[in-house]
């Protein structure tokens, strides 16, 4: 059952000059979210923005929920300037998780940019078994380094213009990753995915020439998140599927680029 | 109190319905809206065929509002009959099932098949192109209007027969009088406003289809005017569409001349803005000793 309520903001802080951190009270959210689950985020008392936003679950326990969201048009950017004690509208848990690994898979988990947000609860649940890669443009511009490290067996840093961890891609690492670690079986491996589409179509590649398996989180313009508008249409091989109901989480090779 | 009021033959509980395409087929929202509480429940629209629809982006958000190019995307009729009907007549509402099509003949199937399945309602969407007519809208030609209502309503027994104006006209005081004339129970207005938004950095249209359909509060005043012209030139019934919000949105629509309205846009923005809607009209008729809802219909003064 996803629920549809007010929350109250008990905290709304940057992480840097333009990430925050969304604090909520979620008193009466009857259902633990899983890993890549979302909700949809409302400001109340205006038609501009007019939508809801979909925000993936960051965090969640002791009666809060919590966003890490990227400013990024008007919608967050009204959002940031909202303080402790305001409301918003939450709608959710939406959509699907991701599967957890079997046992004694190793899952790889490859985050670009604001991806991070939605990986990092999967991170914290399958505790120090996982290794994470983790790209962004700048060094200033990656998150919550400090407990990721803490959390993960590895975590691979890169960034695009090498001011932090390796210079290049989130997908250039990975590349190299499986290229020296060639005595780890592909189907010991399991993949996990969240960032830009690029990326993502990046992934899907690499996922399919050296026969790994794994799933990412898709993205799309979304208006009532809950199936009933049909306008984050993702194309797949069984044709277009909905972000919202059937995703965000789809295995790699369903989807068609 | 009273919230009843009839369109043709239907007496709706209260004046809220949804919007077609805005709702799914009711079981999306069922988590949020006890549908019971419905006036009516005007699902997606259904052609025979299933569609696919159009490549995503299918929607952006513009100022107060968006514009989608969902591309008419459904199950077909076959399906829907089979799994959706059965589901959404658990409930105690009124079903209308909004329909396209690309000729005069699949109209014609449709509404038949589904008056026969027993469907409280049926709405014409004629903001479909005619492929036979060289691609041009039902909704904007009198002409061809008149014939499709004509044909359609020879052929549909029981069912109320509703059709959804296009905005898109210079006058709709004519089309609104099209479909009276040709034997249509109430008519529904506005459908979306044809619009467009680009993207300044990528110079590309903001949705694939790059035009959409606009909705949501920056078209309200736009549909209310609309439904006041309507008004002043038919007796049959007015179903109040386009941007609806609240229960102060749906009141001004009645006043316009509106005796039902859909609320569409709004249940993306509110899961229970048809409940929020309901609940409002009776706080705002208890406050203001209006008995029956019916009073409120036309009731502008000028």
């Amino acid at each position: 059952m996803s629920k549809y309520l007010i929350a109250e903001i008990k905290d709304n802080r940057p992480v840097n000059k333009n990430h925050n951190l969304l604090v909520l009270d979620s008193p009466g959210i009857p259902e633990t979210p899983s890993p890549g689950q979302f909700y949809m985020v409302g400001i109340e008392g205006t038609n501009d923005p007019l939508l809801k936003r979909p925000f993936s679950l960051f965090r969640e326990g002791n009666g809060e929920i919590h966003f890490l969201y990227r400013i990024k048009g008007k919608g967050t950017g009204l959002l940031r300037q909202m303080e402790k004690g305001e409301k918003v509208s939450l709608l959710g848990p939406l959509g699907n998780g991701y599967p957890l690994p079997p046992k004694n898979i190793t899952p790889l988990l490859i985050a670009g940019g604001i991806g991070i947000a939605s990986l990092f609860p999967l991170a914290a649940k399958l505790s120090d078994s996982a290794i994470l890669f983790y790209g962004g443009r700048t060094g200033d511009e990656l998150l919550m380094l400090d407990e990721l490290k803490g959390m993960v067996k590895e975590l691979i840093i890169s960034t695009d213009n090498g001011s932090a961890g390796k210079k290049g891609t989130v997908i250039d690492v990975l590349n190299i990753f499986l290229t020296s670690n060639s005595q780890l079986l592909t189907s010991n491996l399991l993949l996990y995915a969240c960032g830009p589409s690029p990326m993502l179509e990046a992934v899907s590649r690499v996922a399919s020439e050296k026969g790994i398996k794994g799933y990412i989180s898709t993205e799309g313009n979304m208006a009532c998140g809950v199936g009933a508008c049909l306008s984050c249409a993702v194309n797949t091989k069984k044709g277009y599927k909905r972000v919202c109901k059937e995703g965000p989480v789809f295995a790699i090779e369903e989807i068609v680029w | 109190m009273n919230l009843t009021i009839n369109i043709g033959k239907l007496k709706l509980k209260n004046p809220v319905m949804t919007a077609s395409g805005t709702f799914g087929y009711g079981e999306e929202y069922s988590e949020f809206v006890d549908l019971n509480k419905l006036g009516a429940i005007v699902v997606k629209g259904i052609s025979i065929k299933p569609k696919e629809g159009n490549p995503p982006p299918r929607i952006c958000e513009t100022s107060c509002g968006m514009l989608n190019s969902i591309g008419l995307q459904n199950m077909g009729v076959k399906e829907f009959l089979k799994t959706k009907l059965p589901y959404i007549r658990k409930y105690d509402t009124k079903l209308i099932v909004n329909i396209l099509g690309n000729t005069i003949q699949e109209y014609v199937k449709l509404s038949g098949t589904l008056d026969d399945a027993g469907v409280d309602g049926i709405e014409l969407n004629v903001s479909c192109p005619n492929v036979k007519k060289g691609g041009m809208l039902f909704g904007t030609d009198k002409k061809m209007l008149g014939k499709l209502i004509r044909t359609v309503r020879n052929n549909v027994k029981n069912s109320t027969l509703i059709t959804k104006l296009s905005p898109n006209v210079s006058d709709i005081r004519e089309f609104a009088k099209v479909a009276e004339e040709s034997g249509s129970d109430a008519i529904s207005l506005i459908n979306t406003i044809p619009g467009m938004a680009i993207n300044i950095k990528t110079r590309k249209p903001k949705i694939a289809n790059m035009i959409g359909g606009l909705s949501g509060p920056a078209i309200k005043p736009i549909a209310v005017r609309m439904v006041y012209e309507a008004y002043t030139a038919v007796k049959i019934p007015i179903i109040g569409i386009g941007g609806i919000m609240n229960y102060e949105d749906a009141i001004e629509f009645m006043l316009a001349g509106a005796t039902a309205v859909a609320a569409g846009t709004a249940n993306f923005v509110n899961p229970v803005a048809t409940l929020d809607i309901i609940k409002g009209i009776e706080s705002f008729m208890k406050e203001n000793n209006i008995m029956d809802l019916k009073e409120l219909t036309g009731g502008l003064r000028c």
